[in-house]
């Protein structure tokens, strides 16, 4: 029950503003594939294609092997959650579910209202919808609000509701769009583990909008981010924090942002520091993880004179906000809690190991293993 | 006990906008001017008009005869005030319905459009802004029996004339047509607003759910939203309908042969052109009941089911 996406060179032009530019991915039959950026990306214009309901000026869309272009959205095979719920409000949670298949197996006349129950000869087909409309809000656990209507029920049950409509038809794949910003922070947590759930559970392919990070790493098996209409980089959670190879997937992934130092600056403060091939002429850039620093007096690595502007503790974990003393570039470092003794104001050094230090070149691209000479080309101790 | 229960209730109830509490003496005080205004205007003319419709008063005369419910015993059996009282209702069963969907129709295709719906949604609201007077010459040149460019047209084109307002089975549906023409435009800007609050995701939801058929998504989304627009728009056109005078006075003038009497103009004869006062008050009060009625169905039965 569940298809693979093939999406290739999409590109979607709104008079002359590009909104998606040549936006190619392949979605595996059973994959949760989150599309993950900030706002104006053009992932929600790229879901809105993928399920019909916009064109694309150009590319193609396959669901399965075979091509949908041609298709309007009911014939894809595809559900679709939308942000606002999008609930019918002046139907009952049971018609809500049940319109995906009311609309596909009853014929015309027996879907009008009130004259349509004397239609005949479809009171099994009727009983059938019935039976489905009932596991499907079990699945969600809404099967105590069927005759309720959309206006009295919260968020998260209207976005059960959603959730439900969508499942009711088992559909090959289903597209999100930003399911959970509507919800508080709390309930977003208990939902992104039921829908998790639900997907393991059902097995189709998903794929999910979100421009919420934390949504991206924690739902998906592998997340594509978009910048500018364009895919940057599509890979699992792990590889995308640990391995981004554009400047912008590294600031966009991780909480606190990566650290920047452009790579001149890395290698004033630390001589025989030489992480590039010598034939490397332009600017770039160096970033490492807060976690990768360590505020130590001496020790290994590479070391960076900061000067300690404010320290926030969480508990588990302490975050120093540092800035450099030479260029004032802001840094911040993630540290175990409690064992040392920091305050605004104070000196400090911030050292870090060359291998934890990910290069890129003046327009953001992550430099291959040629420009990179071994081990940050430095010398240990 | 009792002292501290007695002391701590009335703290808890205290208004907290103006922090303090008005001796009622002054806050009815206070709303004496609008109060006032009111009887003056609504309240006391319609209690005169009841007081009247049980006396004989003739315009000009000093007497005023009580005559019980005469009045009213007398309109039951009155022809010309039962054949009004047909005939409004039968106005109004052409004007609501066709005035009413013909809106809708308007509203949903222009909403439709990609370019040029400000301009469409002016043209359609410009008999709104006319006079009615004014209109009503115009229309009743249009439908001429001998002169009118309409019958010229049809004479034109080998058809026999048709004298409109000159024929009893025409003349009322006559002047519905005028009373659509212009309340249409009207209905077409509400279902206008109506239509924007229509969420787009709610249509592309129903595209995903299989309603990929215009009729299916009008039916099964656009009505039932606009169903808080719909009660208002048949609200209003159903009272606008019922108050037809304009028209009448100035076209048909109830005429031919009372095919065009309606229960305003009639009431109007009955106390401006006959001076029975008495009388033209017992059918105004008849007036304000069938009004009442309307307003009570809009308050109650309407109100619940479409409000979501």
């Amino acid at each position: 029950m569940s298809a693979a996406v093939e999406i290739t060179a999409i590109e979607k032009r709104y008079g002359d503003t590009v909104s998606l530019r040549s936006a190619s991915l392949s979605v595996r039959p059973g994959e949760f594939m989150t599309l993950v950026g900030p706002s104006g990306c053009g992932k929600s214009t790229l879901l809105r294609i993928i399920a019909g309901l916009a064109p694309q000026t150009s590319g193609e869309i396959a669901i399965g092997g075979e091509p949908v272009d041609h298709l309007p959205p009911k014939a894809r095979d595809v559900a679709m959650v939308f942000q606002s719920y999008a609930l019918y409000p002046h139907m009952t949670v049971a018609e809500n579910i049940a319109t995906p298949l009311r609309m596909r197996e009853l014929p015309r006349g027996a879907r009008l209202p009130l004259l349509g129950r004397l239609w005949p000869g479809v009171g099994e087909r009727r009983a059938r919808i019935r039976a489905a409309v009932t596991r499907a809000a079990e699945m969600v656990e809404i099967d105590g609000l069927l005759a309720r209507r959309p206006a009295t029920l919260s968020g998260g049950q209207r976005q059960r509701v959603a959730l439900a409509r969508a499942i009711v038809r088992h559909p090959r794949v289903f597209l999100m769009d930003e399911p959970l910003s509507n919800l508080d922070a709390r309930l977003r947590v208990a939902m992104r583990g039921e829908i998790t759930a639900l997907h393991q559970k059902l097995g189709a392919t998903f794929i999910y909008v979100t421009h919420d990070q934390v949504e991206a790493m924690t739902m998906s098996s592998r997340v594509a981010v978009m910048m500018d209409g364009g895919i940057v980089q599509c890979a699992s959670p792990a590889e995308l924090y640990a391995d981004p190879r554009d400047l912008r997937v590294a600031r966009f992934i991780g909480s606190p942002e990566i650290n920047v130092l452009s790579v001149d600056a890395l290698i004033a403060a630390n001589a025989g520091f030489a992480p590039l091939a010598a034939e490397w002429k332009g600017a770039a850039h160096a970033a490492f993880r807060p976690e990768a620093l360590r505020l130590v007096s001496d020790g290994p690595g590479l070391a960076i004179a900061c000067r300690v502007e404010r320290v926030e503790g969480l508990g588990h974990e302490t975050l120093v906000f540092l800035r450099t003393e030479v260029g004032g570039h802001p840094l911040t470092a993630r540290l175990q809690a409690g064992a040392f003794a920091l305050f605004s104001g104070d000196s400090a050094v911030a050292r870090l190991s060359p291998d934890d230090v990910l290069l890129f070149d003046g327009a953001g691209q992550r430099l291959d293993r040629r420009h990179v000479t071994p081990t940050g080309g430095y010398a240990h101790g | 006990m009792a002292d501290i229960v007695l002391t701590e209730a009335p703290a808890a109830a205290r208004p907290r906008r103006l922090g303090a509490v008005l001796p009622a003496r002054v806050a009815y005080a206070m709303a004496i001017p609008a109060v006032a205004l009111m009887v003056l205007t609504v309240l006391a003319p319609i209690v005169v008009m009841l007081a009247m419709s049980f006396t004989d008063y003739r315009f000009g005369e000093d007497a005023i005869p009580f005559v019980g419910l005469d009045n009213y015993l007398q309109l039951l059996n009155d022809r010309t005030f039962r054949r009004a009282l047909f005939n409004t209702f039968a106005y109004v069963a052409m004007v609501v319905p066709g005035s009413v969907i013909l809106g809708l129709l308007l509203a949903v295709l222009i909403d439709g459009l990609d370019h040029g719906g400000r301009l469409y949604r002016l043209v359609f609201f410009l008999p709104v802004t006319a006079t009615v007077v004014a209109m009503a010459m115009v229309w009743k040149y249009l439908l001429h029996g001998t002169i009118g460019p309409f019958n010229l047209l049809l004479v034109a084109l080998g058809l026999p004339a048709i004298d409109v307002f000159g024929d009893r089975s025409l003349a009322l549906a006559g002047l519905a047509v005028i009373n659509i023409w212009s309340l249409a435009g009207f209905n077409m800007v509400l279902f206008s607003a109506g239509l924007t609050a229509v969420p787009q995701d709610l249509y592309d939801a129903a595209a995903i759910d299989g309603m990929d058929d215009k009729l299916d998504r009008f039916f099964s989304v656009t009505l039932p939203l606009l169903g808080p627009t719909m009660m208002f728009v048949l609200v209003t056109s159903t009272i606008t309908a019922f108050k037809v005078f304009d028209t009448v006075a100035v076209i048909t003038r109830g005429g031919p042969r009372g095919a065009s009497d309606v229960l305003l103009y009639t009431t109007y004869l009955e106390g401006f052109s006959y001076f029975r006062m008495g009388s033209a008050a017992a059918m105004t009060t008849v007036f304000l009941a069938i009004m009442l009625v309307f307003a009570w169905v809009q308050a109650r039965v309407l109100d619940r089911r479409v409000h979501y």
